[in-house]
């Protein structure tokens, strides 16, 4: 793939990336596929955030459990982000409280924000991508 | 100014796509560059050149193929996502080809803006 | 920064999202089925009009046009065309599509 060269060309450039997750998952493949995107850009060495708003929030609960629907369990890999060097994960607190949910609740450490921080998160970056 | 364009859904069934070549459109017509639109999820539906609507309606993926044509766009098609859905090199239109996400990646680290349609 | 909403507040929470988000003096841009909140009657039309207190709200013409709700664009909401959208995505230095 043609990934390897565009990292030459693009060597020296850092811009702030934050991927925002808005939906479940399984029910729609964006999780799946935009975990996909999120993996690429910090091998591009990027300054990479993950927020979680909304039903997005979902995708990282524990005890998920996909044998039964025979698709693909990608929640392990969020476990995983940390050997991306990805480790700028945020929930939104008021999506969390709407869905009865707490950290404890999660599989991977996540720093919760109010409104505000995530609005002002979200504003100060040069790219946002929401799958 | 340059934008890139990412297009998450194919054709038809939503308006992204449309909406998409629009904006594209008028950003060209204002100036702007539109160096690369990028597709991804089921937007990789809109590569196929096999798609025949009816006379009156329009040709989604044609006029992409001519917009690309007029004005030098590199239209592509991430590999993951056409191979999980069966877009191969034989069903591009033309301008289309396949590559990588590291492609839509490069969009976000050197042109000014990135514009999102999706359903 | 620019937000941008695609779908009908009266059926999905896309709209309620992004005004939730959106900082004070932010633009939010309706398009497609989204323009239908910044009409008049819609059920949404509160937080629209409630909203613009703080953000600069516009609507895509052409999909006000092709719904038939060109007409019964809520005071103080801002028409735009495809052009319009252009400028917008310039003039903002990133944005958002609340899909």
């Amino acid at each position: 793939m043609s990934d390897m060269d565009d990292m030459d060309d693009d060597a020296g450039i850092v811009k702030k990336f934050m991927f925002l997750n808005r939906k479940a998952p399984h029910g729609t493949v964006y999780a799946l596929e935009g975990l996909e995107v999120v993996l690429i850009t910090a091998a591009f060495d990027q300054d990479v955030s993950m927020a979680f708003t909304d039903d997005g929030v979902y995708q990282l609960v524990k005890g998920i459990d996909t044998k039964g629907i025979e698709v693909k369990d990608f929640s392990k890999t969020y476990r995983a982000l940390e050997g991306y060097d990805i480790e700028k994960l945020y929930v939104d607190q008021v999506s969390m409280d709407a869905r009865g949910l707490s950290e404890d609740d999660l599989i991977v450490d996540v720093t919760v924000l109010s409104v505000d921080e995530m609005a002002n998160l979200m504003a100060e970056q040069d790219v946002v991508i929401s799958f | 100014m340059q934008f890139g364009i990412l297009v998450n859904e194919g054709p038809y069934s939503h308006q992204a796509s449309d909406s998409a070549y629009l904006f594209a459109r008028s950003a060209i017509e204002k100036g702007y560059k539109v160096p690369r639109v990028f597709f991804y999820h089921d937007g990789v539906y809109n590569a196929s050149r096999l798609a025949t609507p009816p006379q009156d309606d329009r040709n989604v993926s044609a006029r992409w193929s001519k917009l690309a044509a007029d004005h030098g766009i590199d239209l592509v098609v991430c590999v993951a996502a056409a191979q999980r859905r069966g877009i191969t090199d034989g069903v591009l239109g033309d301008n289309f080809r396949i590559s990588g996400l590291g492609q839509l990646v490069e969009m976000g680290i050197q042109y000014d803006r990135l514009v999102t349609f999706g359903d | 920064m620019l937000h941008i909403v695609n779908k009908s507040a009266t059926d999905r929470g896309s709209l309620e999202s992004c005004l939730r988000m959106a900082t004070q003096g932010s633009a939010v841009l309706l398009i497609e089925d989204a323009v239908y909140a910044a009409t008049t009657g819609n059920a949404a039309a509160a937080k629209i009009q409630a909203a613009k207190a703080g953000l600069k709200i516009y609507a895509l013409g052409p999909d006000l046009a092709a719904r038939g709700m060109a007409a019964r664009v809520l005071d103080g909401v801002n028409v735009v065309d495809y052009g319009g959208f252009v400028d917008l995505v310039a003039e903002h230095s990133n944005c958002q599509s609340w899909l």
